[in-house]
């Protein structure tokens, strides 16, 4: 009668010493996963609009976001300086124009003295928007440089995204600027997707829950 | 036709609203102080004042410049006697002269949004109009003296 109970009771902890070991195995494959791939940024200020997280669809989304925020037609105006960048190839804007305080440039170096409300016709011309400017001095939302985890948490963080919340940062995607992008005039390339796909990416990212690369 | 205000007199000129201010100016108007330099933003010489900013007339449609200010060097000063027209012609700043209309109409802007400005905001605010003669340190040096002029109670337009 005494040793039927201890014998149970040895086989039960050996049951129970295998079952731990396996779910402490899981546990740490699935943290390890998780690390590796993505991470759940701050939380974006509270809106009405739906978010069904999906870290595996959302970190997707951003590879594609990234890419085209990346591209000379979004980056040149994202410089880490203070300078513009211009070309295909990112170079610093000939003449060395200046951010100042506005993003608008300063003295006879204002961007719309040459960045007419249209582009200009011809190769190497000024490309045109009427609110041609870079982000302002004091919150200058840099790309140039950033990894695909840094600006990922930048983009949704509105001290520094330029106090957009999720609304404004969905309407951003049709913004006459970002618009621009596929507009750049006579002999820039184009973004690496049509602005469609971009929008599609970029909204996709933002409602399965805003999630990055972990790098 | 499309009004211009070119140096506060008021024109009606029959023109494409596409066509460059610059043709506007030289062509219509009959003002030909502004020069034609490239014809694509880069260079600086057909500088005017569009509302007090420093446009590029050679890429700025005239119909931007519809009811707006225009001022061109013409009409900086009534007799020549801007402080930077002064310090120009003390320097002896021009060899060619042809890019120095454009020069001072960008110079003018920088006085007047900083009085007394220092070798860096010149380089900064000239860094877009290109001189051939190479007179750039003449150019810094009349710029300083202008503003040394304006202290003394000459005047920016």
């Amino acid at each position: 009668m005494k040793n039927k109970p201890e014998r149970l009771s040895i086989k039960n902890k050996g049951l129970l010493r295998i079952a731990l070991t396996m779910i402490t195995i899981l546990s740490l494959v699935s943290i390890m996963a998780f690390a590796l791939h993505e991470e759940k940024l701050a939380e974006l200020p509270v809106t009405n609009i739906p978010v069904a997280k999906d870290s595996v669809a959302s970190v997707e989304a951003f590879k594609k976001v990234y890419s085209v925020l990346m591209s000379p037609r979004c980056m040149n105006c994202h410089p880490a300086g203070d300078v513009p960048l211009q070309g295909d190839d990112s170079h610093l804007h000939t003449m060395n124009p200046q951010r100042g305080v506005e993003g608008k440039g300063v003295f006879a170096m204002k961007c719309g003295n040459c960045h007419q409300p249209t582009n200009t016709p011809g190769k190497n011309t000024p490309p045109g928007n009427p609110n041609w400017h870079l982000p302002p001095a004091n919150m200058k939302m840099v790309f140039q440089g950033r990894t695909p985890y840094q600006l990922a948490k930048q983009l949704v963080d509105p001290k520094q995204n330029g106090n957009k919340d999720m609304k404004k940062l969905l309407e951003h995607a049709d913004d006459g600027l970002v618009l621009a992008g596929w507009n750049p005039g006579e002999g820039r390339t184009l973004p690496p997707m049509s602005h469609a796909d971009f929008k599609k990416a970029w909204t996709t990212w933002l409602t399965t829950g805003a999630y990055a690369p972990k790098k | 036709m499309i009004s211009l205000n070119v140096n506060d007199q008021n024109f009606e000129i029959d023109a494409d609203p596409e066509m460059p201010l610059l043709w506007a100016i030289r062509d219509l108007v009959g003002l030909t102080g502004t020069k034609f330099g490239c014809g694509v933003a880069q260079c600086g010489a057909c500088v005017v004042h569009l509302n007090g900013e420093a446009v590029r007339s050679c890429v700025t449609k005239v119909s931007r410049a519809q009811g707006q200010k225009v001022l061109t060097i013409e009409g900086l000063s009534k007799n020549n006697d801007h402080p930077l027209q002064i310090a120009w012609n003390e320097e002896n700043v021009p060899q060619c002269g042809y890019c120095h209309s454009g020069q001072i109409m960008s110079a003018a802007v920088l006085l007047r949004e900083k009085p007394n400005p220092t070798d860096a905001d010149i380089d900064q605010a000239m860094a877009g109009n290109i001189c051939r003669c190479g007179t750039y340190p003449r150019i810094r040096k009349a710029i300083h003296m202008a503003a040394e002029l304006n202290k003394k109670g000459g005047f920016a337009k």
